[in-house]
């Protein structure tokens, strides 16, 4: 098991009180296996993983819980601790190519710092590894590539340039945070493509993280599904596209438009929106959107159970 | 990029012209005034009076007298105020000149230096008391009137303190030249460079803490993060170098104005006679061959600070290097 969260609940302290972005969270990662977090906005999936990094640097937060990575525990690491093994053996590809690289640094340069920072060689041996890893994420033109600045690149080929500085240090685990959201379609399924033969190569287990149940079904071994801060289903990736239990699951895939057969007039849409994290009800949180919402939903939460494939809803464990 | 350089530099020719022309116009072509008598000093004779207009140009047209005082401005240098009394204006302006830069100089030196370290230490230290500290003493040396803070300053080191063992290094006020007397020169401008300095790391100090903070909340910082740098890394290599292009804009003005004249208060108060006093004595006389010069003096030292703030940002962002 490359990592182990168990338990994790990251809230934050506000104005208007306590909000707990993360209520809970539990899954496992295996070796080089590719977990795809889904979800929409404000449900938790990126605090999560930023959580995971020890990236959460607001000192209003708290996390709890249990994050362990090789078996080791990761909440309440020394920063020094943490910075080791940041970059090195868990790296990080954002979601804005545009911003998430330094205007003012060559590319090459700034992927060589990384490597620089977590081993010891030369300066020119740091360029060389830089030159083989622009190579291997399909820039034309390596070489040339290292000398240019970020704003010279196509926001397809930044992000190239920030899945091999991710990929710079070999790392054992690699969260990928909405990588295509910003990217044209096209470029997209590249960059899935890439993550996809990188997986096969570095033997990098990677979290996923997305909105988009596309990427997911193209990529993904095992889909996690939250919702407003809790893991709602959780299964492999053939269980929940075949078989879909959550409410919440259901709807997000009845609102992909099919391939084959007749398209209906209206894609359907879930009514209401995802509910504020300062009031969150006292029952399931999705209850007020849900078509199938009874009694129980009102007075408590649902757990998740510990199946393989598990879905957090009375009805289900009530069928 | 050399082609960038050459057409700055014909930019700063623009603009020195157009600032010529218009103080020109101001002093020169105002309707009623008659400089020629003005230049002539009081109670000139007439034939005086006569030799200055023809010199001068005043009775041609206008172009011809723009062209006449630049030529005695910057070709010939012979340009003279108050003629019966031979009051030469070009040396005047260059035996200010040192004066002035060394008084600003030594104080951006000063206030530069310090004012980055104050606002590293602040961003570094965000909302402690140490912080809180720096920006409180940052906003005493802004709301502190340079000339009352020299003179409070005159007041410890001239005055009361001065036979004590803290001051009785400090020479009496006015300028020396560096290649007189090197120490000397340098004695007499601590106080006056720690007086105007003062102000400026206040403002500075405060301007790059905020820079500094912004920029800490980009994207890329957390990139950086993840990349597992050193807070320290972070700060200086990623989060400082962005924030320089704020602190380097308001450098340039702030340097070019106080180089140009604005200096005048410090001046006064330590009997430095620069630029400043130069200009504001000028004005007092309504002296308008010594304002002409001074002027362009200035707009010129304005305009080169300018172009060095250009190259520098080049030197720092490398996304205006393209155009």
């Amino acid at each position: 098991m490359i990592l182990s969260v168990r338990d994790l609940r990251v809230s934050f302290r506000t104005h208007d009180g306590p909000v707990r972005a993360i209520d809970g969270v539990s899954f496992d990662l295996g070796e080089s296996e590719i977990l795809g977090v889904v979800g929409e906005s404000g449900s938790g999936k990126t605090v999560s993983l930023l959580a995971v990094m020890g990236l959460i640097t607001d000192p209003n937060a708290t996390i709890e819980g249990s994050i362990r990575y090789k078996g080791r525990e990761l909440v309440g690491l020394p920063p020094r601790e943490l910075r080791r093994l940041r970059g090195n053996e868990i790296a990080m590809i954002f979601q804005d190519p545009m911003t998430a690289l330094t205007p003012v640094y060559m590319i090459g340069w700034q992927i060589a710092e990384q490597i620089r920072a977590h081993r010891g060689v030369s300066k020119s041996k740091a360029m060389e590894r830089v030159e083989q890893l622009l190579a291997e994420v399909n820039f034309p033109n390596p070489h040339e590539a290292m000398s240019r600045y970020p704003h010279q690149l196509s926001g397809g080929m930044r992000q190239r340039a920030v899945i091999a500085m991710a990929l710079s240090c070999d790392p054992a685990l690699l969260v990928a945070d909405e990588p295509t959201t910003a990217l044209d379609v096209t470029v997209q399924a590249g960059i899935l493509d890439l993550v996809r033969k990188l997986r096969a190569k570095h033997k990098s287990a990677v979290v996923f993280i997305t909105h988009d149940m596309g990427v997911v079904s193209e990529l993904a071994d095992r889909v996690m599904v939250m919702y407003a801060g809790r893991v709602v289903e959780r299964g492999t990736r053939t269980e929940l596209f075949s078989d879909p239990r959550h409410p919440y699951t259901r709807a997000l895939l009845g609102s992909i438009p099919p391939l084959t057969g007749q398209k209906p007039r209206r894609l359907p849409a879930i009514p209401g929106s995802p509910p504020s994290l300062l009031r969150l009800p006292q029952g399931c949180a999705f209850g007020p959107r849900c078509p199938v919402h009874y009694e129980p939903c009102e007075a408590s939460k649902p757990g998740l159970g510990s199946g393989a494939h598990a879905a957090a809803c009375f009805r289900v464990a009530q069928a | 990029m050399i082609y960038a350089i050459l057409r700055r530099f014909g930019q700063m020719l623009f603009v020195m012209f157009g600032i010529s022309v218009i103080v020109f116009l101001i002093f020169f072509a105002t309707p009623g005034a008659d400089p020629a008598a003005r230049i002539a000093g009081r109670n000139a004779s007439s034939e005086v009076l006569a030799a200055v207009r023809h010199s001068f140009g005043f009775d041609q047209p206008l172009y011809v007298q723009y062209t006449r005082m630049m030529e005695k401005i910057f070709v010939t240098g012979d340009l003279t105020s108050f003629v019966n009394r031979g009051w030469k204006v070009v040396p005047a302006v260059m035996d200010s000149i040192p004066v002035t830069l060394s008084l600003v100089f030594g104080a951006a030196v000063l206030w530069v230096m310090v004012s980055i370290i104050i606002g590293i230490v602040a961003a570094a230290t965000r909302d402690s008391w140490l912080d809180k500290l720096l920006m409180a003493l940052g906003l005493l040396g802004i709301s502190m009137p340079v000339y009352w803070l020299g003179e409070v300053m005159n007041l410890i080191t001239q005055s009361r303190y001065h036979d004590s063992w803290a001051f009785s290094w400090v020479p009496p006020l006015g300028y020396k030249n560096f290649s007189d007397d090197p120490k000397g020169w340098f004695l007499t401008l601590v106080i006056p460079w720690i007086t105007l300095a003062i102000l400026y790391i206040g403002i500075y100090g405060r301007v790059l803490r905020a820079a500094i903070i912004e920029s800490m909340q980009e994207d890329y910082i957390r990139t950086a993060r993840a990349k597992g740098l050193s807070e320290a890394r972070i700060l200086f290599r990623h989060a400082l170098r962005t924030s320089l292009i704020a602190f380097v804009t308001l450098f340039g003005l702030d340097f070019g104005a106080l180089v140009g004249g604005s200096a005048l208060l410090t001046e006064v108060v330590f009997g430095l006679h620069g630029i400043g006093k130069l200009t504001y004595d000028a004005l007092q006389n309504l002296d308008l061959p010594m304002i002409m010069a001074t002027v362009m003096y200035a707009s010129m030292f304005v305009v080169i600070a300018n172009a060095v703030v250009d190259f520098i940002y080049i030197l720092l962002d490398p996304r205006l290097r393209a155009s």
